[in-house]
């Protein structure tokens, strides 16, 4: 891996590296906050933590315009917090209470916002690709200049209807970004132990999709990779690829014993390419904030993050009637 | 030697079809391989080539010709310096190998002989229309309607449907809207079921209900469940659709039945309609439903007639049984194709004296329970039919129904007539033996009648 990032190479702004600081760490202490009520017995099923890809999402929702639309797989709680959706409710529908985004009929990895046009949350991995290219064939056909950004994994990009996605997205000139979140490992599998094609967006050139690799623990990397394939989608040049290099610090749920990987790894990683101590990095070498400030951010979003877990454990379980409502719209 | 050419079956389900253009006249050299004359079946327009070389020395059935039967002699060839009327004795007894395996169709309209469920007024004016143009008809009234509404699948376009369905629509309302895919279900599926999520109304065509097995995942998992998933905040307002079931000498891979499978999936609606005024109907109300409706097709009902209301805007609502026959001694409860078994054994029980009442469910979910108990409290006996498979089949399902809550009423056992407990076999006494018959279907009311 590389050295740490050179400070302050770009002109972004103070207030929007601010942004991106605050959006990754809401991420983190969610999902933190998360693990725990995991362990308390508070959430229960699958939980997948998106612990270390915070930037991937923050620098893509960075590019997004109101009606552009998302959807990613079922490690999914950063896209939803990323996109607006309220912290709240995504804590309440991870322990299965009324007051969740889905009644708490949905859980972890099936959660929506029509309102904040998230997609889901999808179990079948690779599933989310097609869905996500139908998104951008409604807008195509609606006549508006509205992009979807469709998420998905290393794993899932092994998955066959991903390159029939592919081949249909390309052919009829949809307005879809495909999003690899390559974090090296499908569930316990490394990319390398499950492909011999192991540039995935390169895949997308027998199909006529243009793509490439970015830094996906650099949040100013993934928004510039993300700008120029948004434009691109929008000016009516069809789907593009961005594979994000990243990394998932915890395991594949909460039941990942982490025997296919060394200690060491993770910890270089978090050492040398955390995405929030980057931005860190960036505002206080730059002088752009005081520890001061991102203190406050700090105390604040510890504030956000602990409210959704009391909202959360205290929003009633789901009435019994609710067994038998929303089968049909 | 002269040789007779004899009509082509160009489809498994083909008997007849129209010669609609010859491209050799009398005298004419032929060369095999060579179009000798353009054949309209009721799926498509095919060439017909000569197989064999010579001289064309009559043609026996002039240009424009309708209903002419598979096997019927249409020209003959002779050799240099021979004439035409040398042709040996017509071969049609000895031939006849495709179509008589494959039950024949009825032409004429079937009458609705009870108005116990009637879905449009006393006095309506009838138009007669085949299953194809009523389905036809369903998929562009809604278009014209709703601008949301648009069809996608394989051949739908250019081809104008690889069961002329959606023949004509193409012209109408362009590319756009009639979207053909590549040979891709899973990736067109999901595809389309975003696209509902996006606000549009897609209706997908499957070539046939036998692929769309490899887009089950996104039938199931992505449109069915995810208004229960996302609390009700967006259910997939869709149309699933496509031939399902057996048609004739297509093997195990193109004749499964999956009325029982989708029927067992809630938050989907399974729609089987057997006549045309029921498919022109309830397409229509499927496509307008905000839900992901599976509409069961089947391809040798495609060309059957049947009178359908002349109306501007004609839909039949879903849950609702129509009695096709009024009875008192015994309830045979159908749907789809499996009709054509029920109404045949009515015909034929009638005979002997036993009053059959026959009840086209129409719809599987929601399924009209209380017409099936209302009938079977009334005859005290029921037999059901369906091609599907045995295990599982919705005739075990409304046998355990009718048995919680009818069961003081029954005088005998229910009997479920199904398709066999085998893949479909190729051969063609082995085919007719894995379907139904409807001397299955008499014996099994016989049986419950203990005649």
């Amino acid at each position: 891996m590389a050295p740490k990032k050179e400070p302050a190479k770009t002109n972004v702004s103070k207030d929007d590296l601010l942004h991106y600081y605050r959006e990754m760490l809401l991420i983190r202490r969610f999902e933190e906050k998360a693990g725990q009520l995991y362990g308390m017995g508070l959430i229960g099923g699958f939980c997948h933590l998106y612990i270390g890809q915070e930037a991937v999402v923050v620098g893509l929702e960075a590019c997004a315009k109101p009606g552009d639309k998302r959807l990613t797989s079922y490690r999914d709680h950063g896209h939803m917090l990323a996109c607006g959706m309220d912290a709240n409710g995504v804590m309440a529908e991870l322990t299965g209470r009324s007051g969740g985004y889905s009644k708490g009929k949905g859980g972890s990895m099936h959660m929506f916002s029509k309102e904040r046009h998230f997609y889901g949350g999808h179990g079948i991995v690779g599933a989310q690709v097609p869905l996500g290219a139908g998104l951008a064939f409604a807008d195509k056909y609606l006549g508006n200049d509205n992009v979807t950004f469709a998420y998905f994994g290393d794993g899932a990009a092994n998955q066959g209807q991903v390159y029939e996605t592919y081949n249909m997205a390309e052919l009829w000139n949809l307005p879809v970004v495909f999003v690899i979140e390559n974090n090296q490992y499908a569930m316990g599998t490394s990319v390398k132990r499950s492909t011999k094609s192991t540039t995935l967006f390169g895949r997308g050139l027998a199909y006529g999709i243009q793509g490439e690799a970015v830094d996906g623990m650099d949040v100013l990397a993934v928004k510039a990779a993300g700008e120029k394939a948004v434009a691109a989608c929008r000016a009516g040049e069809g789907p593009c690829i961005l594979e994000m290099m990243t990394y998932r610090y915890r395991g594949h749920s909460m039941s990942d014993p982490a025997k296919y990987r060394t200690r060491e790894e993770v910890e270089k990683m978090k050492t040398e390419k955390d995405a929030i101590e980057h931005v860190r990095d960036l505002l206080l070498g730059a002088g752009l904030a005081s520890d001061e400030e991102l203190k406050a951010i700090d105390k604040d979003i510890k504030e956000i993050v602990n409210a959704s877990a009391e909202f959360a454990k205290d929003s009633p379980e789901p009435d019994l009637s609710e067994l038998w409502t929303d089968i049909y719209a | 030697m002269a040789i007779e050419i004899l009509m082509p079956a160009l489809s498994p389900t083909m008997e007849e079809g129209t010669l609609a253009k010859w491209l050799v006249k009398e005298g004419d050299k032929v060369k095999s391989g060579q179009i000798m004359a353009e054949i309209e079946t009721d799926k498509a327009t095919m060439e017909f080539e000569a197989v064999d070389e010579g001289i064309i020395g009559k043609l026996l059935v002039a240009e424009g010709t309708a209903g002419v039967k598979v096997n019927t002699a249409i020209a003959v060839l002779v050799q240099e310096g021979e004439s035409a009327d040398a042709a040996p004795a017509p071969v049609a007894a000895k031939a006849a190998p495709v179509a008589a395996v494959a039950a024949a169709p009825v032409a004429a309209p079937v009458a609705v002989v009870s108005k116990a469920s009637a879905d449009w007024p006393e006095g309506t004016k009838m138009k007669t229309m085949t299953v194809r143009e009523a389905l036809r008809e369903a998929m562009a009234e809604e278009m014209r309607a709703d601008p949301t509404v648009f069809l996608m699948g394989e051949e739908v376009g250019e081809y104008q449907g690889a069961y002329k369905i959606s023949q004509g629509l193409l012209d109408e309302f362009g590319p756009k809207r009639v979207v053909d895919t590549p040979i891709t279900e899973h990736g067109f599926t999901g595809i389309a079921v975003g696209a509902s999520w996006g606000g549009l109304r897609p209706i997908v065509e499957f070539m046939t209900w036998n692929f769309a097995m490899q887009a089950i995942d996104h039938i199931i998992n992505s449109a069915a469940k995810t208004n229960y998933m996302s609390g009700g905040q967006m259910g997939a307002p869709m149309v699933f659709r496509g031939t399902n079931g057996a048609a004739a000498r297509v093997g195990a891979q193109h004749s499964q039945d999956y009325a029982a499978w989708y029927s067992a999936i809630p938050g989907l609606k399974v729609v089987m309609p057997y006549s045309a005024a029921d498919a022109k109907g309830l397409l229509k109300t499927a496509i307008r439903d905000n839900n992901p409706v599976i509409f069961l097709e089947n391809e040798i009902m495609y060309g059957h007639s049947f009178e359908v209301p002349d109306l501007p805007d004609f839909t039949i609502p879903f849950g609702k049984a129509r009695i096709w026959r009024e009875g008192t001694d015994v309830t045979i409860v159908s749907f789809g194709i499996g009709m054509r078994y029920a109404l045949e054994a009515a015909d034929l029980l009638a005979k002997d004296g036993i009053s059959a009442e026959v009840v086209d469910l129409r719809t599987l979910r929601p399924l009209d329970y209380d017409t099936v108990l209302a009938s079977v409290m009334k005859t005290n006996r029921c037999v059901t039919v369906e091609e599907g498979f045995p295990v599982g089949s919705i005739g075990n399902h409304l046998s355990a129904v009718i048995m919680e809550r009818a069961f003081d009423y029954l005088d005998a056992p229910v009997i479920n007539c199904t398709g066999k407990d085998v893949p479909m076999p190729y051969a063609a006494n082995l085919e007719k033996h894995a379907l139904l018959t409807t001397a299955e279907v008499v014996a099994a009311v016989k049986s419950v009648c203990y005649r």
